[in-house]
């Protein structure tokens, strides 16, 4: 029997590598987590046969509860809530790798220091990455909507962080850690995910998530070792290191580095000068206007952002988009990397709503195109526009590549209000000559522009 | 018990494999492959199975409760939410990929 689990076991790492492996091209991606999926059933039903084991009923129960749960919540959540679901989820894999560093540590029966180490180092990675993704998954919920700042927050942090390496410390040296420790250990680990959460952004949520599911990656790694488990170990640290990977690129992608993200509360220094920005007058368009413009363009360029997705409009959008098409007006959709609160996230809305991904276009792809451009639309999108991030060396964007909406001929903003964005810095793009204000929801806006339209 | 250096080796070449897979992702799949990625951690499932499975004391059978319970969501809701995303990628050429 137990040749046959570790093959199960090998066969689960290769399809989760080939399934990964697939998902990274939009041709193969939907078959790719399908492949994971089977490896994960594979791995999960030859584990009942493991021996030794009892509890079954329990088990059972747990799965039903959790499994049931995650995919009831899991269907019905709005395609522009996926970001934070994602960071639930990844908590639940980092809360579950620190409870079985728990359940081992109670135990006390390691086959050596060595993974008495390990399992002490999975357990703060895991218990980190738990109440960290908690507090990510609160503040994009609109559970939780202040930054909080205060002074000495570093220093207490590290304090936190100094207590749980401390009793970590006492755990891997004792032959049967008490239960005091293995209780303050866990507390202080979790309280430290918190205490470093809090004070970061909404803006920057993508990337902490981000580098909570490397955490939870590397946690489940290590935990493989105690367990003597190559799939664990595998998955895990495939996951830790592709996710780190993917937590620099959406760093980058911002122009910020990871310690930037982590230690800074953003908008802290950046009140000054956000405060001195722009001037000007912001020159509003009626939809009629906008539509005429749009009807009689050769080429428009749509630019998505977070404020789309609030207002739900992708569907309206699109049908706005083939009514243009039908009229002859080429349309591309632009999108910038950290469009929306996740890389990818404007992608899988437009997707949602049925645009082929054949029209959207990167950064790098798109940047020259601009100059060509009628009219570029922009719907709310933000910062990502805001062409200050290249002109002014004070403000906190600069030198993060923008999408040169400034630079197409003409330029719609539609906007739900005159006030400032995420991160709230003024954007020179609303006062240019050629920018027109387009006040009103997204949706709202789309269903106007595709009447007016259909009038011409 | 896998140990030492052979640990240290299949570490080594995990490491590298998960670094390769995604070092050349466009970035309209950045969302999925997060989430994809999620999901394959998910395989903590089996190890939560395991350690709840040799839990004795109240105290181990109910955190190896716990750990099952969050391991279940962290694999179903991973993978549900995943497949809904990916779902979604067609191109304009019609065709069902």
């Amino acid at each position: 029997m137990n040749t046959v689990i570790q093959l199960s076991y090998f066969l689960a790492a290769v399809l989760f590598i080939l399934g990964l492996k697939r998902m990274s091209s939009p041709v193969t991606a939907r078959g790719g987590i399908v492949w994971a999926g089977a490896g994960m059933v594979v791995a999960t039903l030859v584990t009942f046969f493991w021996p030794g084991m009892h509890n079954y009923g329990w088990m059972m129960l747990a799965i039903v509860i959790g499994g049931g749960a995650a995919w009831y919540t899991g269907k019905k959540v709005a395609m522009t809530d996926m970001p934070q679901m994602i960071a639930i989820y990844n908590g639940m894999g980092g809360g579950a790798a620190a409870a079985i560093a728990a359940v081992e540590l109670m135990r006390g029966e390691f086959f050596s220091t060595t993974f008495q180490v390990l399992a002490v180092l999975g357990a703060l990675i895991g218990s980190v990455a738990f109440s960290g993704s908690m507090i990510a998954f609160a503040k994009l919920q609109g559970i939780i909507r202040k930054s909080l700042i205060f002074p000495n927050q570093q220093l207490l942090n590290l304090l936190v962080f100094g207590g749980a390496l401390v009793f970590g410390l006492i755990l891997m040296a004792a032959d049967q850690p008490g239960d005091s420790s293995i209780f303050l250990f866990f507390l202080l680990a979790l309280a430290f995910g918190v205490m470093m959460t809090v004070p970061i952004g909404g803006a920057d949520m993508p990337v902490v998530i981000s580098l909570f599911n490397a955490l939870t990656g590397l946690a489940v790694a290590f935990e493989g070792f105690v367990l003597g488990n190559a799939a664990m170990i595998i998955a895990g640290t495939v996951v830790g290191s592709a996710g780190t990977l993917l937590t620099q690129l959406m760093a980058k992608a911002m122009n910020r580095s990871l310690g930037n993200v982590l230690f800074s509360g953003f908008g802290a220094g950046a009140t000054a000068a956000a405060e001195q920005g722009e001037e000007g007058i912001m020159k509003e368009v009626d939809a009629t206007d906008a539509a005429v413009m749009m009807a009689y363009a050769d080429k428009v360029i749509i630019v998505p952002g977070y404020g789309m997705a609030v207002a739900q409009a992708q569907h309206k959008v699109w049908e706005f988009t083939k009514a243009l098409q039908e009229r002859g007006v080429t349309v591309k959709f632009a999108i910038h990397p950290v469009a929306g609160r996740m890389p990818g996230h404007m992608n899988v809305l437009l997707a949602e709503a049925g645009v082929p991904y054949d029209m959207i276009y990167d950064l790098e792809e798109i940047n020259n195109e601009f100059p060509q451009a009628d009219v570029a639309l922009v719907i709310g999108a933000n910062d990502v526009v805001n062409p200050v991030a290249r002109s002014n060396p004070e403000s906190p964007i600069y030198g993060m590549p923008i999408l040169d909406a400034d630079k197409a001929k003409n330029v719609i903003v539609v906007k739900r209000g005159r006030g400032k964005g995420f991160s709230g810095i003024e954007n020179g793009l609303f006062f240019l000559d050629n920018t027109r204000m387009l006040y009103g929801d997204g949706q709202e806006v789309a269903g106007k522009l595709i009447a007016e339209l259909k009038q011409l | 018990m896998i140990e030492g250096f052979t640990a240290l080796y299949i570490f080594m070449l995990a490491a590298f494999t998960g670094y390769e897979v995604i070092a050349r992702v466009p970035v309209i799949l950045h969302t999925p492959l997060m989430s994809g990625s999620n999901f394959v951690h998910g395989i903590v499932l089996v190890g939560a199975m395991v350690a709840m499975g040799h839990a004795v004391t109240d105290m181990e059978k109910i955190v190896g409760f716990i750990g099952v319970m969050l391991a279940a969501g962290n694999a179903v809701g991973g993978y549900v939410v995943t497949e809904r995303m990916l779902e979604m990628f067609k191109s304009s050429k019609g065709a069902d990929q």
